[in-house]
Formats: C-alpha cells, structure tokens, sequence
C-alpha cells in the first residue's frame, strides 16, 4: 500500500489556496487598522430594532464629533443606508478600495440596498445551477461582509457600527473576522420569544471572551405621544429574566415610540431631531456610554 | 489541494488555466522534475463553490479588485452603482498608457454596466504588468482565460 505525505509535509508551490485566503485577512487586517473600535449590534431574533438602533447609535456619535462608520450586515434585509439617509448614488471606485456612502451627520455607510438593481431586487446571485445555490450562498454573503469590511475606504474611524442580521449563525461569522471588537451589543424587546433567541447569542457572546457586551432593551414600554408616559408593551418583561441569566447589563431600556420609528424609517433618526424624546434621550445615553470606552481603546 | 507526482513525490505547479465552456474550469499542473502534466476539470459547481471563496485556483495574476466577489457575482446590481477610476489596483505596476482598441471598446461595452468599470481596471492592470500597449479582442480572450474570468 502507498503510504502518503498529508497536505502540509508537501512542499508548497505558491499557488495554494490558503495563501490567498491568508491575503484575504492581510487586506481586511490592514483596511481596519485606521478604526479605533469596532462594535457589532446583533441579536439572535428578527424585528427587534437592530438597525433602528444602529441608525440612531451611529447618528449620536457622529453628532458628538466622531468620526463614524455604519456597515449594514444584513445583505439579504439591508435598511440601514436608508436608516442613515444615504443617498442610492454612484460610489466612487478605485483600485484599492470603494468609497463610502455619505449619511446623515456625516456617517459614512456601505449596504447591499446602495448596489442592488431596484428598491425592491431581492440579493440574487449569479450562478451556474440556481437549484444548488444553497451550497454556496451563505459563502457568498458572509464574502460580501468580508468585503465590506476590506475593500470600503472608510478611512480613519473613531468606530464602526456593524449592523448584524438575526441569527446567532451571523455573529458568530461576524466574531470570526472581528475576533476582538472592542464591543457587542445585543438587542432584545422585552418578550418571551425575544429572551430565548438572545439568550443563545448571549451565550455566545460570553463564550467568546467579548470585552463588552451589553443588552439593548428596545420597545421597553409604550411612550404616550402626548404626555410621555411610559406603558408596559409587553406583559412578560422577559428582559429582566434575560438579564439576570445571562449575566449581560442593561445598557439602554428604549421605550417605543412611533413617531421615533416613522422619522427612523425615513433617513432622519431621531436623535437628531429630537433628542430630549424618551427613546432617543436612551439612546444618547448610549452613544456616551459606547464613547466613553474610546478612552481606553488604542488610536 | 496540491497534486502530487507520483513518480517524483513531488508537488506538481500550475502552469495553465483555462475557461472551455460550460461552466468548467480547466486547470493544468506539471511535475517540475519529470515534465508530466495533468488537467484538472472542475465541473460548473465545483468552479462556483471555490469563486464564492474569492479565491483562483492557481492563484492570482493581477491584484483583487475591491468588492470584486460581490461585483462578479451579483445577479441584478445597480447599474449605476459605482463611478471608477482608472487607477491601477496596483499602482507599482504601471510602465506606461495602455490604449484600447475600438474593438475592444465595442465589446467591453457589452459587459454589465455594475461590473463595466472594474472588469476594464482588470484588463488595463493585466496588460500593464505585461508591457501591453494596446487591448484587442484577441488580449481580452487571452486574459479572461488566463485570468479565469468566468462571465466578464
């Protein structure tokens, strides 16, 4: 019987196939190294406010001075360019790298809704036999993050926000090309439903050694339109339970508001426009608690 | 993966890529001690699953384009989604203007306007790192093939 040498005790010929793979992470290490911090907003559960969060986090930053990117995860569901008021313009390109769009206070954003055909194009792929895409699909979209991330001149950034679709699959993905955020946050709603899916990602964010990691109670309650008065929206108030298991704190409790959703919705968050509002007065608390950990990330 | 000569027990390099149609990539190795050669045939759906790497078999000639996985392979992109530049990916590698052709011009203007300006950016660098002057049709096939330009 013919005994073989494995894989890695034949001579390399320069040609192989992790070697480009290896570029592939030179190139996103390098693109990264002018972001100061890197914060990834995720959940585990669909309709929980992710990118309203994202929109209105990175507009509050920006207001405040920083230099901040918004990168829209979701390239099947994008909606934070729109989030952002990002223009559907021609991006300028060169051979090193794609500009940003521009958004409101001056963010810079990338989303697949800036490349896609039509408002409504769904993200297709070309492909020899549409009956396998299944194969490799979800190796095409996690390459179109990677290349979000390695191939958009974003510049120098104080931070970029990378706005996760749900699923615990995706940040787990996300954590493999950002090993070291400088922090997650994971968005919840007080509901049962929502507890048990960001309880999954919860877990996986512990388990990864994450440095910060914080929970983003959204719809937090009913803000009345009129007075401000704050109702219970959901009767389960899981969050708390998600809390106190987790072991992951609270950093915003954001009451729904929606008038807050609408001008959201629109390219116009709120924090912005009217910023002493219940939900977006949580979210600049947030936007100052997220700068105050600059201090100590490296420049 | 590597291959192997079984002669020699030595890694076989690869000398040549080639699009023949339908989908199938053909990649051939040879042996540097013995000579021998052996063509790899990779059908439709095993040429998909490595270019959803953003990776080449037989690695690259000219440098990656940015967003070039998602350029190449998006079904319905904006057709306006980007204004390019002609700058080289890269810039070390310039040795004088490269011009085109009309009948390069006239086919590149058959390529997808989403794409259009990053697949010319290819052809120009491809020609540039090799003291081309000038693009044809001809240097455009012989490019795509070397390159493995599959649907550009």
């Amino acid at each position: 019987m013919r005994r073989f040498r494995t894989y890695n005790q034949v001579e390399e010929t320069g040609q192989e196939l992790p070697a480009q793979v290896a570029a592939q992470q030179e190139r996103l290490k390098d693109r990264l190294a002018s972001v100061r911090s890197i914060w990834l907003v995720g959940s585990g559960k669909g309709g929980v406010g992710k990118s309203a969060v994202t929109a209105n986090l990175a507009a509050a930053l920006a207001a405040r001075s920083f230099s901040v990117g918004g990168l829209d995860g979701d390239v099947n569901g994008p909606s934070l360019a729109r989030m952002l008021g990002a223009e559907r313009g021609p991006l300028r390109s060169d051979g090193v790298g794609v500009a940003p769009a521009a958004g409101v206070a001056g963010t810079r954003v990338m989303s697949m809704d800036l490349l896609l055909g039509s408002a409504d194009a769904p993200l297709r792929w070309r492909e020899p036999d549409a009956a396998a895409g299944f194969i490799w699909q979800s190796t095409l979209e996690a390459g179109a993050v990677r290349e979000f991330l390695s191939d958009v001149a974003w510049g120098t950034l104080d931070i970029l926000l990378i706005d996760l679709p749900p699923g615990t699959d995706k940040l787990s993905r996300a954590l493999q090309l950002i090993p070291e955020p400088a922090g997650v946050l994971l968005v919840t709603t007080p509901s049962e439903a929502a507890r048990a899916a960001v309880a999954r990602s919860a877990r996986l964010v512990r388990e990864a050694g994450v440095r910060r990691a914080g929970l983003i109670v959204n719809m937090a309650g009913h803000a009345c339109s009129s007075c401000g008065h704050v109702d219970a929206l959901f009767a389960a108030a899981a969050d708390h339970r998600l809390v106190q298991e987790s072991g992951m704190e609270a950093w915003a409790r954001i009451p729904f508001h929606a008038g807050f959703a609408t001008a959201t919705d629109a390219g116009r968050p709120p924090v912005l426009d009217d910023p002493n509002g219940p939900a977006a007065a949580a979210l600049l608390a947030l936007a100052d608690r997220v700068a105050s950990t600059l201090d100590t990330e490296p420049l | 993966m590597k291959f192997l000569c079984l002669a020699c027990d030595q890694a076989m390099e690869f000398a040549e890529r080639q699009l023949p149609g339908d989908g199938t990539l053909a990649a051939v190795f040879g042996c540097p001690t013995c000579g021998r050669e052996i063509a790899m045939l990779a059908n439709p759906m095993e040429t998909q699953l490595v270019s959803s790497l953003g990776i080449k078999v037989g690695g690259r000639e000219v440098p990656e384009q940015p967003l070039e996985l998602v350029r190449s392979s998006l079904a319905e992109g904006r057709p306006d989604a980007f204004l390019d530049d002609s700058a080289p990916a890269n810039p070390s590698a310039v040795q004088g203007p490269v011009t085109w052709s009309d009948d390069a011009v006239q086919r590149l203007s058959h390529v997808p306007t989403f794409v259009r300006g990053m697949v010319k950016r290819i052809y120009t660098d491809y020609a540039r790192e090799r003291g081309i002057e000038r693009i044809t049709p001809e240097i455009m096939d012989t490019a795509r093939t070397d390159l493995g330009l599959e649907g550009m």
